[in-house]
C-alpha cells in the first residue's frame, strides 16, 4: 500500500481553506425493523432477527415502522429542522449482496426533516452553526465479513460471509450543508458536531448511540480551496469513521493529504476513503462521482408517510431539554467552576448529580461524594459510575449522618464500601458493623485514663505545657475506641483531666 | 364412453358450495374429480405446473369430518369450504414449488404463504396445484412461460391468452372451478377474454399483494377467475379486506360483492362506451359482440352513453415505461445469492458481479430481459424525467380522464382484448404486436380501477370466444359485479346456456387416439 504524501497541517492552513460536510448515520433502537418485525438486535447469532422481508424473498413487502418515524421526527426537530407533511421513500438501485433486494429503501428527495441547524461549542466556549441539509429515514445493509485475501477487503478475499441481522435496521442520516469557515479549528470542529449529534440522538432516546456498535457512523467529507476562492475544490469522503477521536484524526489527515496533492499540481480524486485506526491514515476506495447512478425512484410499495401537524407539536411537546443547554443551567444552578462543571462532565456523573441533589443534597455535598468517592471505585470496578450500585438516597443517609454528627467521615466511606458490599441501609450497616460515634463520656475517660497510664511521660510532658504532644495520647484513645470516638472531645476531656488550659 | 368421467366439475363454485352444503356429495369427491379432470386433460392444456394432489384432498376431507360431526365446528365452515381452486405460480405456497414460470426460481420453495394462500387456507379451499403464466407475468399468451406454454382449450393450437393462462385456461377446460390470477396490465381479463371465462382485476388496494410475485408494484392486483360472474364475487370476498402487511391495501371491507351480483338488474344505471376502447384495430366480429352486448344492457333498461378518455392513447406508451421501470427494480434480487438457481461464470474470475451476471443470464428469458433494459434505461440518469416522470403525468391524466367519465356513467363498458386468441408463435417475434392485445386492460391498472371481463359470445369468423370488459370506479367493484351478472344472465339465455358449454370437449389421456367424443 503506498503511503500518500502530507503536508504539515499548519503549512495546510497556511495555503487553503477547508471545506467540510458530514453524513452520520444514526441507527434508531426500535423494538423491530424499519419495514419488518423482526427484532432490532445487536449481537445476536447471524441471520436469527431476520424474517422473508430483511431476506429480500419473492413477494414480500415493507411496512413502515410508526416508532422510527416518530424517532426521525424527533431527531428533525431537535435539529431545528422543518418537517415535512407528506414525504416518500424512493429505491436506491445498486448490485450488492449486502443489500437483500439489490435496492435500498431510503429517502431521495423528500426527507422526512430538512433544512435545520447545530450549535456546536467548541471547548474555548466558540460557537460555531453548523447548518443541516436533511434527515431522512432508510434502513441499514447486511453485515458482510470478507474470508481470506488481504485487508478484509472483498477484492481478492475467497469468500464473503453475509449476516442480515442488520438489514433493515431502521437508520436517520443527517447531512450538513458544506460548512465553510472552521478554518484550522476543523478537525475540532468535527469532532464536536459528531460528539453533539451524538449526545442529541442519546438524550432524545431514539438511539443507543454507542459509535463502537456502529449505532453512530461518520462519514467526513473534506475538500480544499486556496484562500479567498469561493467554489469549492474536490472532495473526498471519508467512510465509517467510527469513534470521536477518529474523526478528528481523519479530518485532519485529510487536511494534510488534499493539500499536498494540491501542491503538486494534480487535482484531487474524487472518491471514498478508508480510515485505518492503527496508521491514523486514509486509503483510497472506490471512485465516487456525482454521476453514480442510483435509478432512484418512488417506493411503489409504500404510501407516502403524512406527519400531521399535530402529531408534530405532539412530539415536540415530549423533547427533553437539549443538552448544551442542559449543561449551561445546571452549571449555573450548581456554582460549579468552569473546571468544576468539566471534570464532571468529563467523568460521566452529571446525571447523577443532579439526581442526589435533587433527593435532597446540596451540589458541593453531591459533587463531593461522586467525585471524590464514586467515580475512583467505578473505576477500580470497570462500569460507568451511575451504574456502580448508589443512589441518591444512598449519599443523601450517609451526609446526614454525618451532618448530625452520628458518624464522621472516615466511617462515612466504611458504610459507603457495606453498601457496595450488599449489606444493608447506611443506617443499618451502621448498626451492624457498630460505627456510631462514640458521645457517652464514661467510656471516653476510661480509654483516656488507659491512655495516659501507658504514656505517663507524655502525660508529663502535657502538664509541662506541651500542648502539641496530645496527638499521641488522642491517637492511643482512638485506637482504643477503634475510630469511633470524636476526636474533638477526647481531646477536650484529656486536657480537662490534666488541668491544662487547650 | 361417458362424455365426461364426472360431471361435477361441470358445476359453478356457488353450485358446489350449495351442495357440499346439503351433503350431497362431499370435498373430497368433489377435489377428486376435478384432480382426475387434471389427470386427464391437462397433458394436453399445460396449464399446471404442480399438482398439490395430496394437500388438496387432505384439506378437503378436513372439511368432510366437519361437515360430518355437524355443530359448531360444521357451522363454522366458510360457505366456499371444499370447492377447489388453483392458484397462478407466482403466488407464494408453503408446501408447494412458486416458480413465477421462470428458470430463476425452478425448484424454489417459499417459506411462508401469500396473505391470500392464508385466506384460501383459513377457508378450507383445496388448492390444486400452481398454474403456468408467462415468465415473472410478463406476456400476454403464457408462451413466454420457461415451461412451455399453456394451450387454448378452445382451440389448442392457440393461445390461452397471458400472463394467467393457466388459470383461465384451467377454468375453462374444467380443471378447476376457481382460480386465482395477477392483473398488472390484463393478465387475468384479457386470458379470461380468450378462453371464455370471468375474471376480475380488483380495484388496486382490494386485495393484499403480500406475497404475490412483484412484476410492477404499482399496478400488480391478484383477482379471481371463474366460470360465472356470482362466483367471482365469491372469491373476491375470500381474498379481499386489508391486509397490514400490504401498505398500499385498502381498508374498505368489500363484502358487498356477493350480493351485487345477486341484484339481477341494471334498470337507469348509465353504461359509458368509451369511444377510445373499441373501433378501429379491433376485430370485426369482438365488435358485433360488443354491440350485442350494448343492446342487451339497453333493453334491460340501463341508459347508454357514449364518453371519451381522451388520454387513453397514451397509455400503452405509459404503461411500457412504469411497468419496465418497476420491474427493473423488483427483479434485482433475483441474483443467485439468496434463494433459487446460481449459475457460476463459465471462466475468468469469480466475482460476485460474474456470479450474478451468469446466473440472470441463463436464469431470465429474453421478454424478462428486454423489460429489465428498458426499465433501467428508462430510470437513467438524465432520462428519467422524460421517460419515467412523463409516464407519471400520463398516468395522472388518465385519471382525470376516468374521473371525468365516471361523473357521466356509473360504469364503462368495452371489449377486453381487440381481437381473440391468436396462434401459438404468431406474435412471438413481434413484441409491439403483443403488447397491443393489452391496449384496453392496461388504462385500468394505471388508474387503479376495477375491471371485469365476462363471456360475450364468439366471433363470427373464428367461432372463438370474445370478452367484455366492464370498468367502475376506484372502491366500485361492486358495481362490476352487479353489471356483470345481469348481462351474463341475458347472454346465457340467448345462448341457452352457458358460453363454455359450446366449447370443443378435450380429448381424456384414458381416451384413444381418434376416440368416438
Amino acid at each position: 500500500m503506498s503511503v500518500d504524501a502530507t503536508l504539515s497541517f499548519e503549512e495546510a492552513m497556511e495555503k487553503y481553506d477547508p471545506v467540510l460536510g458530514f453524513e452520520v448515520h444514526v441507527e434508531l433502537n426500535t423494538k423491530t425493523k424499519m419495514f419488518s418485525s423482526a427484532p432490532n438486535v445487536f449481537g445476536d447469532e447471524p441471520n436469527t432477527n431476520v424474517n422473508e422481508v430483511d431476506l429480500g424473498m419473492p413477494g414480500v413487502l415493507p411496512v413502515v415502522n410508526k416508532t422510527a418515524v416518530e424517532s426521525s421526527i424527533k431527531i428533525g426537530l431537535a435539529l431545528n429542522c422543518k418537517i415535512a407533511e407528506s414525504c416518500r421513500f424512493a429505491r436506491k438501485n445498486y448490485f450488492y449482496p449486502d443489500t437483500p433486494k439489490n435496492f435500498q429503501t431510503s429517502q431521495y428527495d423528500e426527507p422526512i426533516a430538512y433544512d435545520g441547524y447545530l450549535d456546536i461549542e467548541l471547548e474555548d466556549g466558540t460557537v460555531f452553526r453548523v447548518e443541516i441539509e436533511r434527515a431522512h429515514m432508510e434502513e441499514d445493509a447486511g453485515k458482510l465479513t470478507h474470508m481470506g485475501g488481504a485487508a478484509g477487503r472483498i477484492q481478492g478475499a475467497d469468500y464473503s460471509l453475509v449476516d442480515y441481522n442488520r438489514s433493515g435496521v431502521p437508520l436517520v442520516e443527517i447531512v450538513t450543508k458544506p460548512i465553510e469557515g472552521a478554518g484550522s479549528r476543523a478537525p475540532e470542529l468535527a469532532k464536536a458536531y459528531v460528539a453533539a449529534v451524538r449526545e442529541i440522538v442519546k438524550n432524545l432516546g431514539v438511539s443507543d448511540a454507542k459509535m463502537e456498535r456502529g449505532n453512530v457512523r461518520c462519514d467526513a467529507n473534506v475538500s480544499l480551496r486556496p484562500h479567498g476562492r469561493e467554489r469549492f475544490g474536490i472532495r473526498s469522503e471519508t467512510k465509517n469513521v467510527n469513534s470521536l477521536r477518529a474523526v478528528e484524526h481523519a479530518v485532519r489527515y485529510e487536511i494534510q493529504r488534499h493539500a499536498a496533492v494540491l501542491d503538486s499540481g494534480e487535482p484531487v480524486i474524487q472518491e471514498t476513503r478508508h480510515w485505518h485506526e492503527d496508521t491514523r491514515s486514509t486509503t483510497s476506495g472506490r471512485p465516487k462521482s456525482d454521476a453514480d447512478d442510483y435509478r432512484y425512484f418512488p417506493e411503489p410499495d409504500l404510501v407516502p408517510v403524512v406527519a400531521s401537524r399535530e402529531w408534530v407539536e405532539e412530539l415536540r411537546a415530549t423533547l427533553p431539554e437539549p443538552p448544551a443547554e442542559r449543561r449551561k443551567r445546571l452549571k449555573e444552578a450548581w456554582g460549579y467552576s468552569d473546571l468544576e462543571f468539566r471534570d464532571v462532565v468529563n467523568a460521566g456523573v452529571m446525571d447523577s448529580i443532579e439526581e442526589t441533589i435533587a433527593a435532597g443534597a446540596s451540589a458541593d455535598v453531591a459533587r463531593k461524594w461522586w467525585m471524590g468517592e464514586i467515580v475512583g471505585r467505578a473505576k477500580v470496578a470497570d462500569v460507568d459510575p451511575s451504574e456502580l450500585g448508589v443512589t441518591p438516597q444512598v449519599i443523601v443517609e450517609l451526609n446526614k449522618l454525618v451532618e448530625d454528627g452520628k458518624i464522621n467521615n472516615k466511617m462515612a466511606t466504611q458504610v459507603l464500601d457495606g453498601v457496595l458490599a450488599g449489606e444493608g441501609t447506611p443506617a443499618e450497616i451502621v448498626e451492624k458493623r457498630g460505627l456510631a460515634v462514640v458521645s457517652d463520656d464514661g467510656p471516653l475517660l476510661e480509654a483516656i485514663d488507659a491512655a495516659l497510664a501507658a504514656q505517663p511521660d507524655v502525660a508529663e510532658k502535657i502538664r509541662g505545657g506541651k500542648v502539641q504532644a496530645i496527638g499521641a495520647i488522642v491517637g492511643g484513645v482512638m485506637k482504643a475506641t477503634r475510630g469511633q470516638a470524636d476526636a474533638g472531645r477526647v481531646r477536650e476531656l484529656i486536657l480537662e483531666k490534666l488541668g491544662v488550659e487547650g | 364412453m361417458t362424455e365426461l368421467k364426472n360431471e361435477l366439475i361441470r358445476h359453478s363454485a356457488a353450485d358446489l358450495a350449495a351442495k357440499l352444503a346439503a351433503r350431497e356429495v362431499t370435498a373430497v369427491e368433489v377435489t377428486q374429480a376435478h384432480l382426475d379432470r387434471i389427470a386427464d386433460v391437462d397433458g394436453q392444456v399445460n396449464a399446471f405446473l404442480h399438482v398439490n394432489s395430496e394437500e388438496a384432498l387432505a384439506v378437503a376431507a378436513e372439511v368432510d369430518a366437519a361437515r360430518a360431526a355437524g355443530g359448531a365446528a360444521a357451522e363454522e365452515l366458510h360457505a366456499l369450504a371444499g370447492v377447489p381452486i388453483a392458484v397462478k405460480d407466482l403466488i407464494v405456497t408453503i408446501g408447494q414449488p412458486t416458480t413465477a414460470g421462470s428458470k430463476i426460481l425452478e425448484g424454489w420453495h417459499s417459506p411462508y404463504d401469500a396473505t391470500v394462500v392464508k385466506k384460501l387456507r383459513a377457508a378450507k379451499m383445496p388448492i390444486l396445484g400452481k398454474t403456468n403464466l408467462d415468465e415473472f407475468a410478463m406476456g400476454s399468451s403464457t408462451e413466454h412461460s420457461a415451461y412451455g406454454p399453456t394451450r387454448n382449450p378452445w382451440d389448442l393450437d392457440r393461445i390461452p391468452g397471458g400472463s394467467g393462462g393457466g388459470s383461465a385456461a384451467a377454468v375453462a377446460a374444467f380443471e378447476a372451478p376457481l382460480a386465482l390470477g395477477t392483473d398488472t396490465g390484463g393478465s387475468i381479463r384479457q386470458p379470461g377474454a380468450v378462453t371464455g371465462t370471468v375474471g376480475v382485476k380488483p380495484t388496486y388496494g382490494a386485495v393484499s399483494r403480500y406475497g404475490a410475485i412483484a412484476m410492477a408494484s404499482s399496478l400488480d392486483q391478484i383477482g379471481p377467475v371463474s366460470r360465472t360472474v356470482l362466483d367471482s364475487a365469491l372469491l373476491q370476498e375470500v381474498i379481499g379486506g386489508h391486509d397490514p402487511f400490504d401498505s398500499t391495501s385498502l381498508t374498505d371491507p368489500f363484502n358487498d360483492l356477493v350480493a351485487a351480483a345477486r341484484v339481477g338488474n341494471v334498470a337507469g344505471m348509465k353504461i359509458g362506451i368509451v369511444k377510445e376502447l373499441h373501433g378501429e384495430g379491433y376485430q370485426a366480429g369482438v365488435e358485433n359482440r360488443f354491440n350485442e352486448s350494448l343492446q342487451l344492457l339497453k333493453d334491460a333498461g340501463a341508459e347508454i352513453v357514449e364518453v371519451s378518455c381522451p388520454n387513453l392513447k397514451y397509455a400503452l406508451g405509459a404503461y411500457y415505461l412504469i411497468m419496465p421501470s418497476e420491474v427493473s427494480s423488483n427483479l434485482a434480487k433475483f441474483d443467485g445469492v439468496r434463494f433459487g438457481m446460481r449459475v457460476l461464470p463459465k471462466d475468468g474470475p469469480m466475482t460476485i458481479e460474474r456470479v450474478m451476471g451468469a446466473t440472470r443470464a441463463a436464469g431470465f428469458g429474453d421478454e424478462v430481459k428486454r423489460r429489465i433494459i428498458l426499465g433501467t434505461y428508462a430510470l437513467s440518469a438524465g432520462y428519467y424525467d422524460a421517460y419515467y416522470g412523463s409516464a407519471q403525468k400520463v398516468r395522472t391524466l388518465i385519471q382525470r380522464d376516468f374521473d371525468a367519465a365516471f361523473a357521466k356513467a356509473d360504469v364503462l363498458i368495452s371489449p377486453t382484448a381487440p381481437t381473440t386468441a391468436f396462434k401459438l408463435g404468431e406474435k412471438l417475434d413481434d413484441p409491439l404486436a403483443m403488447y397491443l392485445n393489452d391496449v384496453a386492460t392496461i388504462p385500468a391498472n394505471l388508474a387503479g380501477i376495477p375491471g371485469l371481463s365476462l363471456p360475450g359470445g364468439l366471433a363470427d369468423e373464428d367461432g372463438l370466444p370474445v370478452g367484455i370488459q366492464l370498468l367502475a370506479p376506484a372502491r366500485q367493484d361492486a358495481r362490476l359485479y352487479r353489471v356483470g351478472a345481469v348481462l351474463e344472465t341475458m347472454l346465457e339465455e340467448k345462448w341457452g346456456g352457458p358460453m363454455l358449454a359450446q366449447a370443443p370437449e378435450l380429448s381424456s389421456a384414458s381416451t384413444t387416439a381418434g376416440g368416438s367424443n
